[in-house]
């Protein structure tokens, strides 16, 4: 291992996955707006919307997130849209995304027992109120494990995106590799960078899930 | 008279093609108790339901004095109007007993926070539960979170209160607790809608009683009269299946005459 060589590109790895980390939570963020947006829209059967919906979240969770991408970055432009590769890598992750924070944040709203639902309805509480103070708390004590699995997941897409030409941590790799020939130390550096990432999501997940646990509410209606 | 809080219009209610209200009208006046019965499936607690919005009616009017409540899109104006208890309480798990309370007086009916915690702290020391107000629901008996269940509604100061059975998944020892203040809550006057099986507290709130058969209200009347001679055979039966026991023991008691004869 060539240590003088790492801490030369350490500083590359560093802005490598800044970029990772800056459009990945962008996504994150995105795909958690429109995942709500989607799963709200079949829990409540909003006529049109649920079907839109549904038709949405089975195209982006069957085709490939390259595929998306691609499509973003190379096909739009020949109908006349032009994106930028940043534009395009948020789009394409929140597309992704989106489909798969739906069938979590799903999973969270149909554990909630229907009664519940009623019991906001029959407080006079609006729509709006009962998902924000009834439905939405308990739900994601349900789907928190799923909706944190999801942040990994797209996080890692976020390799990606070196196929839009972006310096993201992958395309940091792949360069430095190609240059200068040392793959034991880049592909080193790549799994402590991933790492140094992810390692706290996964923390946070465990920690809150048990936390939740110990609250002890969710699907666990007891009587 | 009075114009009624309730006007129930010849509704009509069908799940999958099978009705299951068919042309049941139903008025219910300021400070009136009226408890609905009759055997399982004849549709009580859609009849409750549609009152509130909760299911919609095919055919007929619903009423809350003069605005049609019937059809509307959006019911939450008229549901903070109208309370409603379940058999399973459906207390909010995530929330402390206080903060049940709370939820609809501050954000449905949007009043300041001191003024319905006062309220709510005088309401559960009436119903003895004023030591549990930042007990978690699951820390609760099934009696204690009916009690809570019932404050919950009143805290909205409803014009009418439907109840559906609240006492049909307590332990017998916990039935008194709720029905004493479904009672007390009777004796202040609020109009309530009732759907129980227990007959002895029918007969002790009741102003007038309904029972309802296959969809339809088949028979009408003053508790007194009603629980001591049905005019129907049909309700005549359905009182004597809850008299099992007593006539049981009274058969007894004649055997034991006949007995003593010999
Ligand atoms: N959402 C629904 N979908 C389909 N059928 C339903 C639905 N709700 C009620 N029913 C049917 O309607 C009929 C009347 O039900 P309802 O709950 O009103 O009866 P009930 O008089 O309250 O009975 P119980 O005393 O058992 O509570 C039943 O046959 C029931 O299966
Ligand atoms: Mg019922």
């Amino acid at each position: 291992m060539d240590w003088g060589f790492i801490g030369s590109h350490v500083m590359d790895f560093v802005a490598g996955a800044w970029v990772t980390l800056r459009f990945g939570l962008y996504g994150v963020g995105c795909s958690l707006v429109l995942g709500l947006l989607c799963c709200l829209a079949r829990y409540f059967r909003v006529p049109v919307l649920r079907s839109v919906a549904h038709g949405y979240i089975e195209l982006a969770r069957n085709t490939p997130l390259l595929v998306q991408l691609f499509f973003l970055y190379a096909g739009l432009p020949r109908v006349g849209v032009r994106l930028s590769a940043e534009a395009c890598a948020v789009i394409g992750l929140t597309f992704l995304g989106g489909a798969y924070m739906s069938e979590a944040f799903r999973s969270g709203l149909e554990s909630v027992e229907k009664s519940q639902r009623e019991a906001g309805e029959c407080l006079g509480l609006t729509r709006a109120q009962n998902i924000r103070y009834v439905l939405l708390p308990q739900a994601l004590a349900t789907a928190a494990p799923a909706l944190f699995a999801n942040v990994i997941f797209l996080i890692k897409e976020t390799s990606m995106f070196s196929v839009l030409a972006m310096m993201d941590l992958m395309n940091v790799a792949d360069t430095l590799r190609t240059s200068g020939g040392r793959t034991v130390e880049v592909l080193f550096m790549l799994v402590v960078a991933y790492l140094a990432l992810l390692l706290p999501v996964s923390l946070a997940a465990t920690f809150t899930e048990r936390r939740l646990r110990y609250a002890g509410f969710g699907n666990q209606h007891s009587v | 008279m009075m114009e009624p809080i309730l006007r129930v219009k010849d509704i009509h209610k069908a799940f999958d093609g099978s009705g299951v209200l068919k042309g049941v009208s139903l008025d219910i006046h300021e400070g009136e108790v009226v408890v609905i019965i009759g055997p399982s499936g004849c549709g009580k607690s859609t009849l409750l339901r549609c009152i509130n919005g909760l299911e919609r009616v095919d055919q007929g009017e619903i009423w809350l004095r003069d605005q049609l409540i019937s059809g509307l899109k959006d019911m939450h104006l008229v549901r903070q109007k109208i309370g409603m208890v379940f058999q399973s309480y459906d207390l909010f798990p995530h929330m402390k007993v206080m903060d049940n309370l709370l939820l609809g007086p501050m954000k449905a009916l949007r009043k300041p926070r001191e003024a319905v915690e006062a309220e709510a702290m005088e309401m559960l020391r009436r119903v003895g539960l004023a030591e549990k107000a930042q007990a978690l629901p699951r820390t609760l008996s099934g009696g204690q979170k009916q009690r809570v269940a019932l404050v919950r509604a009143m805290l909205m100061h409803p014009e009418l209160l439907l109840l559906d059975e609240i006492t049909a998944a307590l332990d017998p020892e916990m039935v008194s607790e709720v029905l004493n203040v479904v009672i007390d809550l009777a004796e202040q006057g609020m109009t309530m809608a009732i759907v129980t099986h227990e007959m002895r507290f029918a007969e002790a709130v009741a102003d007038r009683v309904l029972f309802m058969e296959q969809g339809v209200i088949a028979e009408e009347g003053a508790p007194a009269s009603f629980f001591r001679e049905p005019k129907t055979e049909r309700a005549r039966q359905f009182l004597q299946s809850f008299t099992y026991a007593s006539t049981r023991k009274k058969a007894q008691e004649t055997q034991a005459a006949d007995v003593g004869l010999a």
